[in-house]
């Protein structure tokens, strides 16, 4: 077999070979790429930045351990980003069980991190069914559409939530979605209530949701494991989203050279063809 | 005949019916409506999960009675349902519970694992498929490269040509992701709208009935 010919039919171990070690070696030897910060991003940080002690900001982690490497960065992100700036959090996870026990371990540690008390600060209200139902019913009667926390402790007994009455006491919704969640709370949450909401969604989504920004609809996206590491550099709290965004850089890059390699093979032997 | 296709036609139809009006009402009794079927709707979605509960018992239950194939990752589904519920009972499901840290370190780490696999695939397939056999493949070809290296930091660093006021690759990707991509994705959510909206007229019309089985 010709050189060219090799390189059209490159056996896939080695493919897969190269893929590992392009994906592994970042987390050991880091470049420290600089990340340029896009608008879509900047948007959702200007927002929180604007808001105050007393505002509500209420994370709905939608996403599988599928999707944790790209989505769980960016909850991390925000959530310190929120109890830095001493802004009161809720998390729930309307669509997603399996979500409910992602982000409650990560909500405790940031939550002890920063000294936040459960209650005052913080609610973590889980998943219960109803999906879309929840977001129509948060709009009525907030209180009544959860009644009780993921604790089993009564809304109406827990400091932080025994006020809310509806979307009016809720300051953003940030939808951390590996799915079409996020789209729910653009046309139950926004068209019906004007709720203002922020997106955290996967790379692959990313490209849907930007008819949604450019008509108001969400006030930024994060789009992917670059959005959660361009967050992490604006709370200048660098951690898993940019240390694996260099491996995912050069994963793309061996992506492309493979590309590269695979169309070479396929010219040349088109070449002798003819 | 009548319980099974024409009351469900009735109900639906009355249902959407008034929805529909109640939205374009700013009225307390259309308020009342809409509310009341918030809550209907939530405590009608709770049945729904218990029914899928039994449901997926009674199939697996089945299948391990009647030895069907593969019948004994029946018994492991089970038995996991059986063991997440005794821990739950035993140990609650707090952060450092047994029931949690069973989630994290077995079904969250098996569903990340698979996931993961995909990036193996999608580089070798992407070696065998993407070949410029023609203009569209071309097109497709530049664009995919463009995007794969304008969304990550090593875009910026070998754009050197920005110096000179050329635009960036990433500068580029954000152009393909908010014009070509924008103008694309509206026309597909403009078509997909208008498509749902006929397809809930035909429901609540009666003319759709797949709903109601055969």
């Amino acid at each position: 077999m010709g050189f060219f010919k090799k390189l059209e039919k490159l056996d896939r171990r080695i493919i897969y070979i190269v893929i590992t070690l392009a994906v592994i070696l970042p987390f050991f030897f880091p470049m420290h790429m600089p990340i340029a910060i896009q608008p879509e991003v900047k948007s959702i940080y200007d927002y929180i930045e604007s808001l105050t002690p007393t505002d509500i900001v209420l994370f709905s982690g939608d996403y599988d351990p599928q999707v944790e490497a790209e989505l769980s960065p960016m909850f991390d992100a925000v959530l310190a980003h929120c109890f830095e700036k001493n802004i009161k959090v809720i998390v729930a996870n309307p669509f997603s069980i399996m979500g409910m026990g992602l982000v409650e371990p990560r909500l405790k540690k940031l939550a002890d991190e920063y000294n936040k008390v459960y209650g005052v600060d913080y609610v973590f209200l889980g998943w219960r069914p109803g999906g879309f139902l929840l977001i129509l019913g948060m709009g009525e009667d907030f209180n009544k559409t959860w009644e009780t926390d993921y604790y089993n402790t009564r809304l109406v007994d827990i400091p932080l939530t025994q006020n809310i009455k509806d979307y009016d006491d809720i300051a953003l919704v940030l939808a951390l979605a590996g799915s079409a969640a996020y789209n729910s709370w653009i046309v139950f949450a926004y068209a019906q209530y004007r709720q203002k909401i922020a997106a955290g969604i996967t790379a692959v989504m990313a490209a849907d949701a930007y008819p949604a920004l450019q008509a108001g609809q969400l006030i930024g996206i994060m789009g992917g494991l670059r959005g959660a590491a361009e967050y992490e550099q604006l709370v200048h709290r660098p951690s898993l989203g940019s240390v694996g965004m260099e491996a995912q850089s050069w994963a793309h890059v061996v992506i492309i050279l493979f590309i590269i390699l695979g169309n070479l093979g396929y010219f040349a032997s088109r070449k002798r063809k003819k | 005949m009548f319980w099974k296709k024409q009351l469900p036609l009735i109900i639906v139809f009355m249902m959407g019916l008034i929805m529909t009006v109640q939205y374009f009402i700013p009225h307390h009794v259309s308020k009342w409506v809409y509310v009341n079927y918030v809550d209907w709707a939530i405590v009608i979605a709770i049945f729904g999960a218990f029914l899928g509960y039994f449901s997926f018992l009674r199939v697996h239950i089945t299948r391990i009675r009647k030895k069907t194939s593969n019948w004994v990752f029946s018994i492991i589904t089970l038995a996991s349902l059986l063991i997440m519920i005794v821990f739950a009972l035993i140990d609650g499901k707090g952060s450092d519970s047994l029931f949690q840290n069973m989630f994290l370190y077995t079904s969250a780490a098996i569903n990340a694992t698979v996931f993961s696999l995909l990036a193996f695939y999608i580089s070798s397939a992407s070696y065998r498929a993407f070949r410029a056999h023609s203009a569209q493949a071309v097109a497709l070809l530049l664009a995919a490269v463009i995007m794969m290296l304008g969304r990550v930091p090593i875009g910026d660093k070998i754009s050197f040509w920005s110096a000179w006021g050329i635009p960036s690759i990433n500068t580029v990707s954000q152009w393909i992701l908010n014009s070509p991509n924008m103008a694309a994705k509206r026309a597909i959510a403009l078509g997909v709208g208008l498509g749902s909206l006929l397809m809930t007229l035909k429901i609540i019309l009666g003319i759709e009935r797949t709903y109601l089985g055969n």
